[in-house]
């Protein structure tokens, strides 16, 4: 029946009567908008089972696609602070705890020690839902942390970066993280434990620009956006559009910052290559 | 002169001294006293000012037409002085400039953003906006500095780092985190002085080191004040409140343990007294060179690691127990 036969004006229906699909049911795709079962996603390494998507996902599903099964978090016992009482629109705190209850998660970055193919490594992951996986004091002290225990341990180190750069609400603090993480990956080094840096979708700003490009190693998820400002403020700063697939993976790649790109199917397979082929000294 | 929105109160003030010393020259009325008294005022009304600036008027001061600039700290500190340029790989990055100098006989190696002084020079100098080239430029000479095992200075003085397309194309990210990383472990003293804007990674680039200094009326901070109302007010026009909020002042950074000092600027600022400002610096940095010079390089480096290991605020919970916190 056309909406032009109609008989009565308006929606009828009760919004009790209402019938909609169950939430996370179903996904629909960012890139190519074909939907499809959050099931047949999560079984395909949350990847669009269409256009091969990576879709964002958390800490915990990254430990989850890559370590052998038994896995223990570290340095648990970090929460932000909002010492600077700094006030925008909304405080810090109201944010901080907002982000907490949405996630269920303390703060941007989760780390984790486990066996990749029966090889013990350390992976400090971060969290994007988490105030844009942005970088705050606790993301460096655990990073820090990490470092440490890697040195302590005799094992290699992994950084899963996710985050839009720095966080803004811990001002100086936050852009003291950079320093503070890369004068740690120096001592990593100085001792011979290798570090791999995998960059997803998206790594821009004070991440970049401090543990991200850092890696012995530097590799990325496909289409990942990497890069140090944001596409927006360079459009802005050059007046002009950006190129098609500036600041993708595929770009940097391209441009000589990463060794290579991996699927996510296969991700697995590639880290436990490389602590094969590239162990601690 | 230029005269900022705060300075108002000086302006009026200035132009009658001006009157006066006209009449002085053109008559034989003796106006030594009229000047003497404006004077007087003048900097009465300076210190009234400057005693109670924000957060915005510090950013304001720092980025002052006519503050000095790197080269002009440089020149004047030093007998002689050579300017290094290019980072061998591709260009010579004009908003980052260096190289070695003699401080009283000691030579050391300077590394600092420039800006320039009238439109045509703001423009060749990027505005104090480094490219990567820059950035890898600084660690050219940095490492040359190792080599010949001679203290690196560094004056920082910049809106951020270009986002430009390029910039990200020879990648800047990884200029800037390779310097942080580089400048870790190097084995000579590092100096970092603030000496006007201190914008986030584009001034962290060249900003770690074994002692870091703000002179008074400059500013540090993870973004601009401007960059920051936009994301997180959503309009330009909260900068003040951003300044604020990012509490970015020499003052405050000083307080937090993320500078070691802070140096003191002639009344009214740099750009008053250029010279003695000069002077202030030198002064300083011979103190804190002498200082760095006694310690072993096993003993700096492993400071240096320390001093960055403890900066970050946070707080712990007991363990294993997930604290709800909120509703």
């Amino acid at each position: 029946m056309g909406w032009f036969k109609r008989l009565k004006d308006g929606i009828v229906t009760k919004t009790s009567d209402k019938k909609e699909a169950p939430d996370g049911l179903w996904y629909k795709c960012k890139e190519c908008k074909e939907a499809t079962t959050i099931k047949e996603i999560t079984e395909n390494f949350h990847k669009c089972p269409k256009c091969n998507y990576h879709v964002r996902i958390g800490s915990y599903d990254y430990f989850d696609l890559i370590f052998d099964g038994k896995t223990e978090e570290l340095f648990t016992d970090l929460l932000p602070e909002d010492f600077l009482n700094f006030q925008d629109l909304k405080s810090y705190d109201e944010r901080i705890i907002a982000a907490q209850a949405k996630t269920e998660l303390d703060d941007a970055m989760s780390v984790a020690i486990g066996k990749v193919h029966k090889k013990p490594l350390v992976i400090a992951a971060m969290d994007f839902s988490f105030i844009g996986g942005s970088m705050g004091s606790v993301v460096g002290e655990k990073i820090s942390r990490s470092v440490d225990y890697c040195i302590k341990h005799r094992v290699p180190f992994m950084i899963i970066s996710k985050s839009g750069g720095a966080r803004m609400m811990e001002s100086a603090f936050s852009l003291m993280q950079m320093a503070k993480t890369s004068v740690k990956l120096s001592e990593l080094a100085k001792n011979q434990i290798p570090y791999y840096s995998f960059l997803t979708d998206p790594t821009t700003g004070g991440v970049t620009a401090s543990f991200a490009m850092l890696g012995d190693i530097n590799f990325a998820e496909p289409k990942a956006l990497i890069g140090f400002a944001g596409p927006r403020v360079i459009k802005e700063t050059i007046g002009k559009d950006l190129p098609e697939g500036f600041q993708t993976s595929e770009f940097l790649l391209d441009h000589g910052f990463l060794d290579f790109i991996v699927d996510r199917e296969g991700l697995k397979e590639k880290i436990g290559d490389l602590l094969t082929l590239l162990p601690a000294a | 002169m230029v005269f900022l929105d705060f300075e108002k109160p000086l302006e009026s003030l200035f132009e009658q001294l001006e009157k006066i010393k006209q009449v002085g020259e053109q008559g034989d009325i003796d106006v030594s006293s009229n000047i003497q008294e404006l004077e007087g005022k003048i900097k009465n009304v300076r210190k009234e000012i400057y005693s109670n600036l924000t957060g915005w008027q510090k950013v304001q001061l720092s980025r002052h037409p006519n503050r000095p600039y790197s080269l002009f700290y440089i020149n004047t500190i030093c007998k002689k002085f050579i300017e290094l340029h290019g980072d061998r790989y591709f260009k010579d990055d004009k908003a980052i400039v260096g190289g070695i100098g003699s401080l009283d006989g000691q030579n050391v190696m300077f590394i600092g953003h420039q800006k320039g002084v009238d439109t045509k020079s703001r423009q060749y100098r990027n505005f104090g906006m480094a490219n990567p080239e820059g950035y890898r430029k600084a660690l050219r000479l940095m490492k040359l500095a190792e080599k010949f095992e001679m203290p690196v200075v560094c004056l920082v003085d910049t809106p951020g780092a270009f986002p430009g397309l390029e910039a990200e194309e020879r990648g800047q990210a990884e200029a800037i985190a390779r310097n942080l990383m580089e400048m870790a472990q190097l084995k000579v003293p590092i100096v970092v002085v603030i000496i006007g804007e201190g914008a986030s990674g584009g001034a962290l680039g060249i900003g770690l080191g074994d002692q870091v200094f703000m002179m008074e009326n400059t500013w540090y901070s993870v973004i601009s004040p401007e960059s920051c109302s936009s994301i997180l007010w959503r309009s330009w026009d909260y900068k003040e409140q951003a300044a604020e909020a990012l509490k970015l002042t020499a003052d405050h950074m000083y307080d937090f343990g993320i500078v070691d000092g802070i140096i003191k600027e002639p009344l009214g600022g740099a750009h008053t007294a250029p010279d003695e400002m000069a002077k202030m610096l030198k002064r300083h940095i011979k103190k804190v060179i002498g200082e760095l010079s006694e310690l072993s390089v096993k003993d700096r480096i492993k400071m240096r690691i320390k001093k960055y290991e403890q900066i970050g605020k946070f707080s712990k919970k007991k363990k294993n127990v997930r604290v709800k916190q909120g509703s």
